[in-house]
C-alpha cells in the first residue's frame, strides 16, 4: 500500500534535495505536490486541507527555512503529522475479566467481514491461547453462513447458526450458548450493509443492544474512496465503534482512507488484514505505515515476520555452516520454505525500503511457480544428493527431472543458482566474518 | 444515480465569477467525487484555457463548458450497449477483485437477460472462494437458470469448457462466467483468466463477446488501477458499476472512460435482483447538473 504516494514524495524530495535551501516558492510547490499526492491516495479532501494547513505553519517556521537540510525537516514534519493523523496508540485486544469478551463486526458489503472474523478468531486463539466461538448473523447473503462455517472448520472454531431470518435473536442465542459453554471470546459476523440503508442500520443497532458487545469493529476496505469518512461516521454514530479493521492492504491501493478515517472519527485502526492467508492479519502500527509512506519501507514488519518463521537456533547453526562453507541443498530448501511462509515474493518485496518500488513492482511479474518448481526438484533428490550436490551427474539429473516433472534444463538452472548462492555466501562470510541469511537470492 | 457529484451545485451558488479560488474548488469537487487527479486536471485545464482565451469568467457559462467536456468524454466513440454474437452463445466473462459484488451483479444481469426472453447459462468458475459456487447456485435456483459447476478448487478452465458444451447443446443465447475475485496484484489470477479466455477461443473460435470488470463505486482512485491491470492482462470491453446507491459519487466512470477508453455498460444499485440498468450517459450527466 501507499507505494504511489511514497513515489511522489521520493521524486519531490529528490528535486529539493539537490538544491539545499528551501525557498518559499519551493515550499508552495512541495505543498501542492503533497496535496495532490494525498488526494490521489484517497485521503479525504477536507482532511488534506487541514493537514496542509498544519504542515505549512510548521514548515514556514525557522526549523525548516533556515535549515541546510530542509527536505529532511519537511520529511520529519510530514512524518510527524502523518503519524498523528493515523492515531498515536497501537491497537491491542482487551479481554473482559468476567465472562466471555464479545466482539461484533460491522461494515459495508464486500469489505471482508467474514474473512476478518476468521482471521481475528485465529489471532485470538493463537496469540492469546483463548477459546473462541463465532455467531453467524448474516442471514441475507446467499451462502454467507456456509462460507463462515467452511473457514471456521479450517481453524477449528465452533459456529452458532440457525435457519431463522432474525439476526438479533440469532446473535442473542449464540452469545447465550457460548457464554454457558464458558468460551473466552465470541465474535459475531453481521451482514454487510450500506451506511445509508435505514432499516439495516436499525437492525445492527438492535443487535448491538441485544448482545452488548465489548468491542465493535468496523471493517473498512483500504481501497475505499472519499466516501470512507461518511461510512465511518455513520456506523460510529449508530453502533459506536471501538475501532477499525482495515482490509485488503495487499492490494496496490494507496490506502488514504486509513489516514482520513482516524482523523475524522477518532477511532483507532486496530488491525490490518493484508492477504488471502488466515495469518495475514496483524495489529496496526501507525508509525510504520507513516514511514512507509515516506519511502523508508516497512522493514519492522518484515523483520518480525522473519522472526516468526525462523528459529533462532537454526539460524545460528546455518550461519556456522555458511562460515564453514558446508551449506547444502537441505539448507537451501529450508530457507526457501521459511521465505515462502512470510508471504508472496511480491509482498516481501513491497516491504523493503527501495526507492520507486511502485514503478519497479509494476514491471515485475513475480513467478511464484518458479519457487514451486524449485521445491519439487529438490524434493525429488535423494538425501545424499541434497547433502552433496556435486554428485548429481547426468543420469541422476534425468531421474530428478522425471521425478519432479521438469526438463533437465530446470535442474541445471537450480544447481547453478545454488552454486552461485553458495559462492556469494562464501564471499560474504569471508568479508564480514559472519553472514546473514540469504534473503534476496530469489528475486 | 442522483447522488453523483452531489456537491457541484453549491459551487455555482458560491461563485458568480471565476477566480483562482473557484478553479481550485472545482478541482477539489471533482476529486472528491473520486475523479482521478489526472482526469480532473485535464478537464479543468481544457475549460480554463477556453474560458481564458475567450474572456469568459461567468461561472454560469463555465458550467455549460464543464457539461460539454464531460459529455465529450463519455460519448467518445464507444458503444456502451451489450454485444450479442450472431453465433450464439454470446459469452460474457465477468471479472473483478474480491468484494465488489461480482456474483450479485451476475445474478442481476442474468435476470435482466432472462426477462428479455433470452436463454441463459451461468458458469461457476470461481472455484477459489469458499461457498462462491453455492452462492451462484442459490441464485440459479431462484431464477431458474442452470449453473455449471465443479468441485471447490477444481480447474476453472474445465468448468468453462463444460459450460460452453452445455450452452452449445442447449442452444443458449448467453453464457455468463463468474470468476474468482482476487486482488489485481495476484499473478495467478491473471494467468487463470487468460486461460479461461483461451478455452473460450478454442471452443468458439472467438474471444468472449464481453469481458466486463465489476467495480464497487465506493472504491477510490484504486478503481482505475484495477481496470488498468485487468485490461492489460485480458482486454476489457466494459464496466459494471455496483453499489451506486451508497452515496458514492461515481467519478470513476469519467476516469476509466477518459484514461482507459473503457465504457461503463451496466449499473447496479440495490439489494433486489431487478436493481440493474444499462448505463445512460445522458442520465449521468443530467444527474451532475440538476
Amino acid at each position: 500500500m501507499f507505494e504511489q504516494l511514497t513515489g511522489k514524495f521520493e521524486d519531490l524530495f529528490f528535486r529539493i534535495r539537490n538544491k539545499g535551501k528551501l525557498s518559499p516558492s519551493d515550499l508552495d510547490a512541495a505543498l501542492r505536490e503533497i496535496k495532490l499526492a494525498l488526494l490521489e491516495a484517497d485521503v479525504n479532501f477536507k482532511v488534506v486541507k487541514e493537514f496542509l494547513g498544519n504542515l505549512k505553519e510548521r514548515a514556514l517556521g525557522k526549523e525548516v527555512m533556515e535549515s541546510l537540510t530542509p527536505y529532511q525537516q519537511v520529511i520529519k514534519i510530514v512524518n510527524d503529522e502523518m503519524t498523528r493523523m493515523l492515531g498515536s496508540s497501537e491497537g491491542s485486544v482487551n479481554f473482559s475479566s468476567g465472562g466471555p469478551t464479545i466482539f461484533m463486526m460491522v461494515g459495508l458489503q464486500g469489505t471482508g467481514k467474514t474473512s476478518s472474523v476468521i482471521k481475528l478468531a485465529n489471532f485470538i486463539k493463537s496469540r492469546f491461547g483463548k477459546s473462541v466461538a463465532l455467531v453467524a448473523a448474516d442471514v441475507y447473503r446467499p451462502a454467507a453462513v456456509l462460507q463462515l462455517m467452511d473457514m471456521a472448520g479450517k481453524i477449528g472454531v465452533d459456529v452458532y447458526s440457525e435457519k431463522s431470518m432474525d439476526p438479533v435473536s440469532i446473535s442473542r442465542k449464540g452469545v447465550e450458548k457460548f457464554t454457558r459453554d464458558g468460551r473466552d471470546a465470541i465474535i459475531i459476523d453481521t451482514a454487510g450493509r450500506l451506511h445509508i440503508d435505514e432499516n439495516m442500520m436499525l437492525e445492527v443497532e438492535n443487535i448491538r443492544k441485544a448482545v452488548k458487545p465489548h468491542q465493535v469493529y468496523l471493517v473498512l476496505d483500504a481501497m475505499t474512496g472519499q466516501e470512507a469518512v461518511n461510512i465511518a461516521s455513520a456506523f460510529n454514530k449508530r453502533v459506536e465503534c471501538d475501532g477499525l479493521i482495515l482490509t485488503k492492504l495487499d492490494s496496490d491501493t494507496r490506502g488514504g482512507a486509513a489516514l482520513s478515517v482516524y482523523y475524522v472519527v477518532k477511532k483507532p485502526i486496530k488491525f490490518v488484514s493484508s492477504g488471502e492467508k488466515i495469518e495475514d492479519f496483524d495489529i496496526f502500527h501507525p508509525e510504520r505505515i507513516a514511514s512507509r509512506i515516506l519511502g523508508q519501507g516497512d522493514t519492522l514488519t518484515l523483520i518480525e515476520k522473519a522472526q516468526k518463521v525462523i528459529d533462532e537456533k537454526r539460524a545460528m547453526e546455518l550461519e556456522e555452516k555458511i562460515y564453514r562453507d558446508e551449506i547444502n541443498l537441505d539448507d537451501f530448501i529450508e530457507q526457501l520454505r521459511g521465505l515462502r511462509k512470510m508471504g508472496s515474493m511480491e509482498k516481501i518485496f513491497s516491504m523493503l525500503p527501495i526507492p520507486n518500488k511502485g514503478r519497479i513492482l509494476k514491471n515485475i511479474n513475480f513467478d511464484e511457480s518458479y519457487l514451486d518448481r524449485m521445491e519439487a526438484i529438490i524434493n525429488s533428490m535423494t538425501p545424499a544428493e541434497r547433502k552433496k550436490p556435486h554428485i548429481i551427474n547426468g543420469s541422476r539429473k534425468k531421474r530428478i527431472a522425471k521425478g519432479s516433472g521438469n526438463p533437465v534444463s530446470e535442474i541445471n538452472k537450480l544447481l547453478q543458482q545454488f552454486s552461485k548462492t553458495r559462492q556469494m555466501l562464501r564471499q560474504f562470510s569471508s568479508m564480514k566474518g559472519k553472514a546473514s541469511l540469504p534473503f534476496g537470492k530469489f528475486w | 444515480m442522483q447522488m453523483l457529484f452531489k456537491n457541484l451545485n453549491l459551487l455555482w451558488n458560491k461563485f458568480k465569477k471565476s477566480n483562482s479560488q473557484f478553479w481550485e474548488e472545482l478541482e477539489e469537487q471533482l476529486i472528491s467525487s473520486d475523479v482521478s487527479v489526472d482526469t480532473a486536471d485535464m478537464i479543468i485545464s481544457n475549460i480554463r484555457e477556453y474560458a481564458y482565451s475567450n474572456n469568459i469568467n461567468d461561472t454560469g457559462i463555465i458550467r455549460d463548458l464543464l457539461k460539454k467536456e464531460i459529455i465529450k468524454i463519455l460519448n467518445c466513440g464507444i458503444n456502451e450497449k451489450l454485444k450479442f454474437s450472431g453465433n450464439p452463445p454470446s459469452v460474457y466473462l465477468i471479472v473483478g477483485v474480491n468484494g465488489v459484488g461480482k456474483t450479485s451483479a451476475i445474478a442481476k444481469l442474468a435476470a435482466m437477460l432472462k426477462k428479455q426472453g433470452k436463454n441463459v447459462v451461468m458458469a461457476a468458475a470461481d472455484t477459489y472462494r469458499s461457498a462462491a459456487t453455492e452462492q451462484l447456485q442459490h441464485y440459479g435456483e431462484r431464477l431458474g437458470i442452470e449453473v455449471v459447476h465443479h468441485q471447490k478448487l477444481s480447474d476453472p478452465g474445465a468448468v468453462v469448457y463444460d459450460s460452453l458444451d452445455k450452452a452449445l447443446a442447449r442452444r443458449s443465447d448467453v453464457l455468463i462466467i463468474d470468476t474468482a475475485g482476487r486482488m489485481q496484484t495476484s499473478f495467478n489470477l491473471m494467468e487463470e483468466l487468460k486461460k479461461i479466455k483461451r478455452v473460450v477461443f478454442k471452443k468458439l473460435d472467438r474471444d468472449p463477446d464481453e469481458i466486463l470488470i465489476v467495480i464497487d463505486s465506493t472504491t477510490g482512485q484504486n478503481a482505475r488501477h484495477q481496470a488498468e491491470v485487468f485490461h492489460r492482462a485480458i482486454g476489457l470491453t466494459g464496466v459494471i458499476l455496483t453499489k451506486t446507491d451508497g452515496t458514492s459519487k461515481g467519478g470513476i466512470v469519467l476516469t476509466i472512460k477518459n484514461e482507459l477508453q473503457i465504457p461503463v455498460k451496466l449499473v447496479t444499485n440495490g439489494e433486489k435482483i431487478e436493481n440493474i440498468d444499462l448505463f445512460d450517459p445522458e442520465k449521468y450527466t443530467g444527474a451532475i447538473f440538476t
